[in-house]
């Protein structure tokens, strides 16, 4: 999954980094393809080199060596809304079919089953940058028809596509899982199955998902993870398998 | 050239010396039901003002932080808050807050919220700051924020129509800043992760700054451009070496990510939780005698120099 979501990542592109799987995926990209990777944190650090991984959004090894260190005003309204981000990554514990985001709560906003962390910067990441990149695990659970709370919008919320909406970025084009990855489809946004990781069956992608996914004419097969990859991601990116933890 | 010699008025920094204790600040600029900030972005969260409001029992207060981290968990804990107004309440690349969870999930204790994004959040302090009433951004289309907070309203543009998200200013009775260094009159300077202090500093009514460093005008003269906070704004300054713990200070000290773990189990059971407040926060007197109860700490998280060159400041 993390090797997958780096290979989405060009050389020199301006990327806002999420915490987690994203922050590891952007790092690999860093050390491999993509040397040119501007990483964008919304703590303030830009063209960040970080030597360690860093744990949080706000670590400090994410200042020392960067390009830029600023307040978070001038992330939001000028990196952000200014319309300078190239690609944003986002995650979330449920992701419906047109790529909606639920990151805020499970059940009842009033009375929820589960009260998750909330929007954070991603919901003007979702708007404003000019392609998102969605990373996940494939469960019926995380993968309803429709989410609960429309924390960060896909291509199409409440009934109306981006273009009604007046978004600037053009949504989440992708969603990466543990098993195959889902692309917005030209016609409608919704996310279809485009491509498989190897030994993985159609029936275990669709068996996973909470609507019916239409899976495209010719689907790809991912290319596994190459031994330099494995290496950089098990002995330099994350040793600790903080990250790893499974995958 | 000496200080006095600069002929700057307090530049001695004795007449108008705003150095206060923790307790002393707290207890001059934190009231109950007050409307209460402590900024700063994983890094430089003042936990020790954190604690000493717990210690004064403070009620009824009105918290605001973008993150909530474990410092208003902490508060929420001990039952010092009535409502949290923020935008993403997590514990940074642990998962929940689990004092937060229980009052949202089960009303333990009862805590009202106001939801944001951190841009919304952001917007709030810019608009206070700048003394207008709201603040305009392109945000929250298509999403429920608007839908569970009706303060995020829409505003057309007067010149091209677009409609667009509108949030209202913040403006808190106090805001409490930690930076790496400050002068007796509060002139704080800062490196490393801004977060957005600089704006709540501005949108506050009260200021307290709270400093790993005590410096003399001087030092702060030297380098002008490193001053997020001017003196002029600050009510209070207390001098407060680790205060920030297990927050960090770039160039002191690292964040202490073990106990950001640690906090996920400590948090999850009351009991736990209630026995760490304790033990920590009312079991001092301050955070010299907190640091007490962790051997070893300053030694496992103290920063390694990396200086910077300096620059040229002639004409």
């Amino acid at each position: 999954m993390t090797v997958v979501a780096a290979r989405e990542l060009r050389d020199g592109e301006i990327v806002f980094v999420g915490i987690g799987l994203p922050n590891l995926a952007c790092n690999l990209a860093r050390a491999t393809h993509a040397p040119g990777l501007v990483l964008i944190y919304e703590s303030g650090a830009i063209g960040a080199i970080p030597e360690r991984l860093p744990v949080s959004i706000g670590d400090p090894s994410l200042v020392t060596g960067s390009l830029m260190v600023t307040g978070m005003a001038d992330v939001f309204q000028l990196f952000l809304q200014g319309g300078r981000i190239e690609v944003g990554f986002l995650g979330g514990a449920q992701i419906d079919k047109y790529g909606n985001i639920n990151t805020t709560v499970v059940g009842d906003y009033e009375k929820p089953k589960v009260r998750l962390p909330g929007s954070g910067g991603a919901a003007e990441i979702a708007i404003h940058a000019r392609r998102t990149v969605i990373i996940s695990r494939l469960s019926t659970r995380a993968f309803p028809e429709s989410v609960d709370y429309i924390t960060s919008p896909g291509n199409r919320s409440k009934g109306k596509s981006r273009k009604e909406w007046g978004m600037p970025g053009a949504g989440p084009v992708k969603v990466i899982t543990d098993r195959g990855v889902l692309c917005a489809s030209d016609v409608d946004g919704e996310m279809e199955l485009a491509a498989l990781y190897p030994g993985v069956a159609l029936e275990d992608v669709t068996s996973r998902v909470g609507w019916a996914l239409r899976a495209r004419e010719s689907l790809e097969m991912v290319a596994p993870p190459d031994a330099e990859e494995l290496r950089l991601l098990r002995e330099v990116l994350d040793p600790g398998k903080l990250y790893l933890k499974g995958s | 050239m000496s200080e006095a010699a600069t002929g700057a008025p307090g530049a001695l920094g004795i007449a108008s010396s705003k150095v206060l204790s923790m307790r002393e600040a707290i207890a001059r600029y934190v009231h109950d039901g007050d409307t209460v900030v402590i900024e700063g972005f994983t890094h430089l969260i003042c936990f020790a003002a954190g604690h000493e409001i717990i210690r004064q029992k403070r009620r009824d207060l009105v918290l605001c932080r973008l993150t909530p981290d474990l410092i208003y968990d902490q508060l929420i804990a001990a039952a010092c808050a009535r409502k949290l107004v923020f935008s993403w309440a997590g514990n940074p690349g642990v998962g929940s807050l689990h004092a937060f969870r229980r009052a949202v999930e089960r009303g333990r204790p009862p805590l009202e919220i106001e939801e944001y994004s951190h841009f919304g959040m952001v917007a709030r302090f810019s608009a206070g700051a700048a003394h207008l009433p709201f603040w305009p951004l392109r945000d929250y289309q298509g999403t429920d924020i608007p839908v569970s907070n009706p303060l995020i309203k829409q505003v057309t543009c007067p010149f091209t129509g677009e409609s667009l998200a509108a949030v209202p200013a913040l403006n808190p009775d106090v805001t409490i800043v930690h930076a790496q260094r400050a002068d007796a009159e509060g002139n704080a300077q800062i490196w490393g992760l801004l977060g957005v202090q600089k704006e709540a500093a501005f949108a506050s009514k009260h200021v307290i700054v709270v400093v790993e460093e005590l410096v003399s005008t001087s030092v702060v003269r030297a380098d002008p451009n490193r001053t997020l906070i001017p003196g002029v704004i600050v009510d209070a300054v207390v001098v407060e070496p680790w205060g920030a713990h297990p927050s960090y200070a770039q160039g002191h000290y690292d964040r202490d990510n073990e106990f950001y773990v640690a906090w996920d189990d400590i948090a999850r059971d009351p009991a736990t939780l209630a026995s760490y407040l304790d033990k920590y926060v009312m079991g001092v007197s301050d955070r010299s005698e907190y640091l007490t109860l962790h051997e070893g700490l300053t030694t496992r998280l103290a920063a390694r120099d990396m200086f910077c060159a300096g620059v040229n400041y002639g004409y």
